[in-house]
C-alpha cells in the first residue's frame, strides 16, 4: 500500500507577534512546527502501512527549510520525503497549491501507484481546510474530510469504510480507493519514533523538486499568476475604544467582590437579571 | 432595504464588473448565491444569518439575492426554500433528487457547479460548517475561482466591484482583506454566529427556479452506510447558548474546571475553553473557543484564567456582556471585556455561584 501524506511547515502560533508599527509578522525567532492536525493524518497513514505493508511518502511545498519538518517525518517513521521548492510557487493561495500538490502526487503515481492520500483537516496559520478537497478535485479521488475512524481498508476489493464526522452526528461512509483522507483532531496519537527511524531521518536526504521534476508544464497556474485570490491589506485588529469596567477588589472578600460585580452587572442590564437561571 | 443601505446606495455608485485581461466578460455574474445548508431535514441557522448578509452585499451592489437548496424530493426541502424568503432571498434556486438526499461531497458538488455554470451568480456563500467547507473547497476548485475562508467580515469594494472578504489569519494575530478579482463567482464561508440572526418574515415567498438534477446514483462511488446520531446529553449548543461560562490555563489544572461548569449550571447557560485547556483535554475538543474552535455570540459571556489571546477574542466579540476575570492586571481581555475582575478564579467563580444561588433563590421565595 502507497499512502502520500501532504504536511505543512508552519510558525508556532502561540509565539507569533505582530510588529506595532508596520502590522507584519515577526518571524525571526519564531520557532516552526509541523501543522499539529497533520500529524493525525501523518499517523493514521504510518497504522494502515504497518498494517499492509507498503510505503508513506511525505510531501510539502516551501522553502528550504521545510527540510527539517520532513525530517521529522521520516523520525516518526515515514519511509520517503519529497520537498517541491521552487520560486514559481511563491505567493500561492489554496487553489495554486493545490495544483502543485496534486501534480506532484500524479507525478508520484507515475513512479509508484497511490492509493491512498492524507492530509491535515487544516492549518493553524491559514486555518481554511480548502487545499484536501483541491487535491481530490483536481485527482479525481474521493474525498472524505473530518474523517474520525478509518474503520476498514480492503485492498483487494479497493474499498474503505470509515467514520467521518457532521454536525449532530458520525456518517459511516464505504469508498473506493485511491481516496483522499482528512483525519479529525484527537483520532490517534503520534507514536515515538524508534531509535532506528531517529538515525534515519539524522542522515536522510530529503528529496527536493522544483516544478518541472513535478510534471508542471503550466507554470502559470502556480504562485502568484495561478492564485485567483488577492490579498489587498494586511492589519492588526482595531483596539477596542472603551475599556472594561474593573471592579474593585482591594481589601475585600471574593464574595464582596461577586456581589459588587454581580451589581454593576445587573445595574446596566437588568434584563440579564431575569434571564439567568432559566 | 433601510435607509442607511438606501442612502450609501446612492452616495457611492458602484463600479460595473472589469473586464479581465483576456477579455473574459465577468459583467454576465449577477447576483448574490446563499448555499443553504439542509442535512437531515433541517437547515443550519448560518444559512439564515448569510442570507442577512447577502441582503446587504445584494442590496449595495443593486442585485437580487437568492438562496440555493439541494435535496431530498421531500417536505422538507421545500420548507427549507420558504424559509429562505423568510430570511429574505428574493428568489430560490432549487435542486431536488434522491441522489441529494443526505451530503456528500460528489453529487453536492456536481449539483452546485450545474447551478453556478447555468446561473452565473457573482458571488456565492457558504457556512464555514463540516458540510460548508467540505463543498467549498471542492466547488472552488470545479470552478477554478477564489474562495476565502472563514470571514469576518464581508463589504463590497465600489471601485472594483469585488467583494472585500476580511478574516483573521495566522491563528487570528492578524486580520487580512481578500479579494477575487479576476474570476467568479467570489466565493466566501463565514463560520456560524459571526454574523448577525437576520428578523424572519413569515409567509414572505417568492420565485422558485428549479433545475433538474443531471447527477444518478450510479456515477456517485462514496456510499452512506449508515449514520450515528451524537448523544444529545453530550452535544454541546455552546454556539447557540445565551449565557456562556469559559476557563483557560489560569484555572491551574483540569479539576478546578468544575467551578466554571458550576457556575454555568446556577446560570442556566453552556461552558466552554480556550485552545490550550481543550489541547491538553480538560473539556471535549467541541467545547474550544475562539478562532479554531467555536464562535459564540451569548448575552452574557464570562471567561475566567483566560488571557483574552487574539484568536480567543474574534471567537467571543459578539457577545453583549462580557465579563473577564483574571489575576494579571495587564492581561489583553481587559482591553475588550465590559466589567473586569483582577483576582484569583478559582476564589471569585465558586462566590460567583453562591452569590447567583442565593439571589436566584430569594427571586424564587419573592415569586
Amino acid at each position: 500500500m502507497h499512502i502520500v501524506v501532504c504536511i505543512k511547515q508552519v510558525p508556532d502560533s502561540a509565539q507569533i507577534r505582530v510588529h506595532p508599527v508596520t502590522n507584519t509578522i515577526m518571524r525571526q525567532g519564531v520557532p516552526t512546527i509541523i501543522n499539529p492536525y497533520d500529524l493525525f493524518s501523518l499517523e493514521e497513514a504510518l497504522r494502515l502501512r504497518d498494517q499492509f505493508g507498503g510505503k508513506v511518502t511525505v510531501i510539502t511545498m516551501g522553502p528550504k527549510m521545510a527540510i527539517e519538518a520532513l525530517k521529522k517525518c521520516i523520525s516518526y517513521g515515514a519511509d520517503e520525503a519529497i520537498l517541491l521548492t521552487d520560486k514559481v510557487f511563491a505567493g500561492s493561495d489554496t487553489l495554486a497549491t493545490s495544483f502543485a500538490l496534486a501534480s506532484t502526487i500524479a507525478k508520484i503515481n507515475e513512479g509508484e501507484k497511490v492509493d491512498m492520500v492524507f492530509c491535515g483537516k487544516q492549518t493553524i496559520d491559514g486555518d481554511t481546510a480548502q487545499v484536501g478537497p483541491g487535491i481530490a478535485r483536481r485527482l479525481g479521488m474521493q474525498q472524505l474530510t473530518y474523517v474520525a475512524e478509518v474503520e476498514k481498508v480492503d485492498l483487494d476489493k479497493g474499498e474503505v469504510v470509515v467514520h467521518r464526522r457532521s454536525e449532530g452526528g458520525v456518517q459511516v461512509l464505504s469508498t473506493k480507493l485511491p481516496c483522499l483522507v482528512t483525519m479529525l483532531e484527537g483520532s490517534n496519537e503520534m507514536r515515538y519514533g524508534t531509535m532506528d527511524d531517529l538515525f534515519r531521518a539524522a542522515r536522510y536526504e530529503v528529496a527536493e523538486w522544483d516544478h518541472k521534476a513535478a510534471g508542471i508544464t503550466a507554470p502559470n497556474q502556480c504562485g502568484l499568476k495561478g492564485s485567483p485570490t488577492v490579498v489587498k491589506k494586511v492589519f492588526a485588529p482595531p483596539p477596542k475604544a472603551v475599556k472594561a469596567q474593573m471592579v474593585a477588589t482591594e481589601g475585600k472578600s471574593a464574595r464582596e467582590v461577586a456581589d459588587s460585580l454581580l451589581d454593576s452587572l445587573f445595574a446596566k442590564h437588568s434584563k440579564l437579571e431575569t434571564e439567568i437561571g432559566q | 432595504m433601510s435607509a442607511e443601505d438606501n442612502d450609501q446606495e446612492q452616495s457611492t455608485p458602484v463600479a460595473s464588473a472589469p473586464r479581465r485581461a483576456d477579455g473574459a466578460d465577468l459583467s454576465v455574474y449577477h447576483g448574490v448565491w446563499v448555499f443553504i445548508e439542509l442535512e437531515r431535514g433541517k437547515v443550519h441557522p448560518v444559512s439564515w444569518e448569510l442570507l442577512g448578509e447577502g441582503r446587504k452585499l445584494a442590496t449595495h451592489l443593486g442585485v437580487p439575492v437568492s438562496g440555493v437548496v439541494l435535496g431530498p424530493d421531500a417536505p422538507e426541502t421545500l420548507a427549507a426554500c420558504d424559509g429562505a424568503f423568510e430570511y429574505g432571498a428574493d428568489s430560490v434556486y432549487l435542486m431536488k433528487d434522491t441522489v441529494l438526499a443526505d451530503y456528500r461531497t460528489d453529487p453536492y458538488t456536481a449539483g452546485l457547479t450545474d447551478l453556478v455554470q447555468t446561473f452565473k451568480p457573482e458571488i456565492m456563500l457558504l457556512g464555514a460548517t463540516t458540510l460548508g467547507r467540505d463543498l467549498a473547497g471542492a466547488l472552488a476548485t470545479t470552478l477554478a475561482t477564489g474562495l476565502t475562508a472563514d470571514c469576518t467580515e464581508l463589504r463590497i469594494d465600489d471601485e472594483t466591484r469585488s467583494l472585500a472578504a476580511t478574516r483573521p489569519t495566522f491563528g487570528g494575530s492578524l486580520l487580512c482583506t481578500i479579494h477575487t478579482l479576476e474570476y467568479r463567482p467570489q466565493m466566501a464561508t463565514v463560520r456560524p454566529r459571526v454574523m448577525a440572526m437576520p428578523e424572519r418574515v413569515e409567509g414572505k415567498r417568492g420565485q422558485v427556479i428549479e433545475h433538474g438534477c443531471r447527477v444518478a446514483e450510479t456515477d456517485i462511488i462514496t456510499k452512506i452506510l449508515s449514520f450515528i446520531p451524537d448523544s444529545d446529553a453530550e452535544k454541546a449548543q455552546l454556539a447557540y447558548a445565551d449565557i456562556v461560562v469559559a476557563g483557560g490555563r489560569g484555572l491551574g489544572k483540569p479539576e478546578n474546571f468544575k467551578l466554571v461548569q458550576d457556575l454555568a449550571a446556577v446560570l442556566g447557560g453552556d461552558y466552554g475553553g480556550s485552545r490550550p485547556v481543550t489541547h491538553a483535554g480538560w473539556i471535549a475538543a467541541d467545547r474550544q473557543i475562539g478562532q479554531t474552535g467555536k464562535t459564540i455570540r451569548p448575552k452574557l459571556y464570562i471567561a475566567a484564567g483566560i488571557s483574552g489571546a487574539i484568536q480567543h477574542r474574534v471567537g467571543v466579540e459578539g457577545a453583549d456582556v462580557i465579563i473577564a476575570i483574571n489575576n494579571d492586571p495587564n492581561a489583553p481581555i481587559f482591553d475588550f471585556a465590559t466589567f473586569g475582575v483582577v483576582g484569583d478564579a478559582l476564589q471569585i467563580l465558586p462566590a460567583l455561584t453562591e452569590a447567583l444561588r442565593e439571589r436566584l433563590a430569594a427571586r424564587k421565595a419573592a415569586q
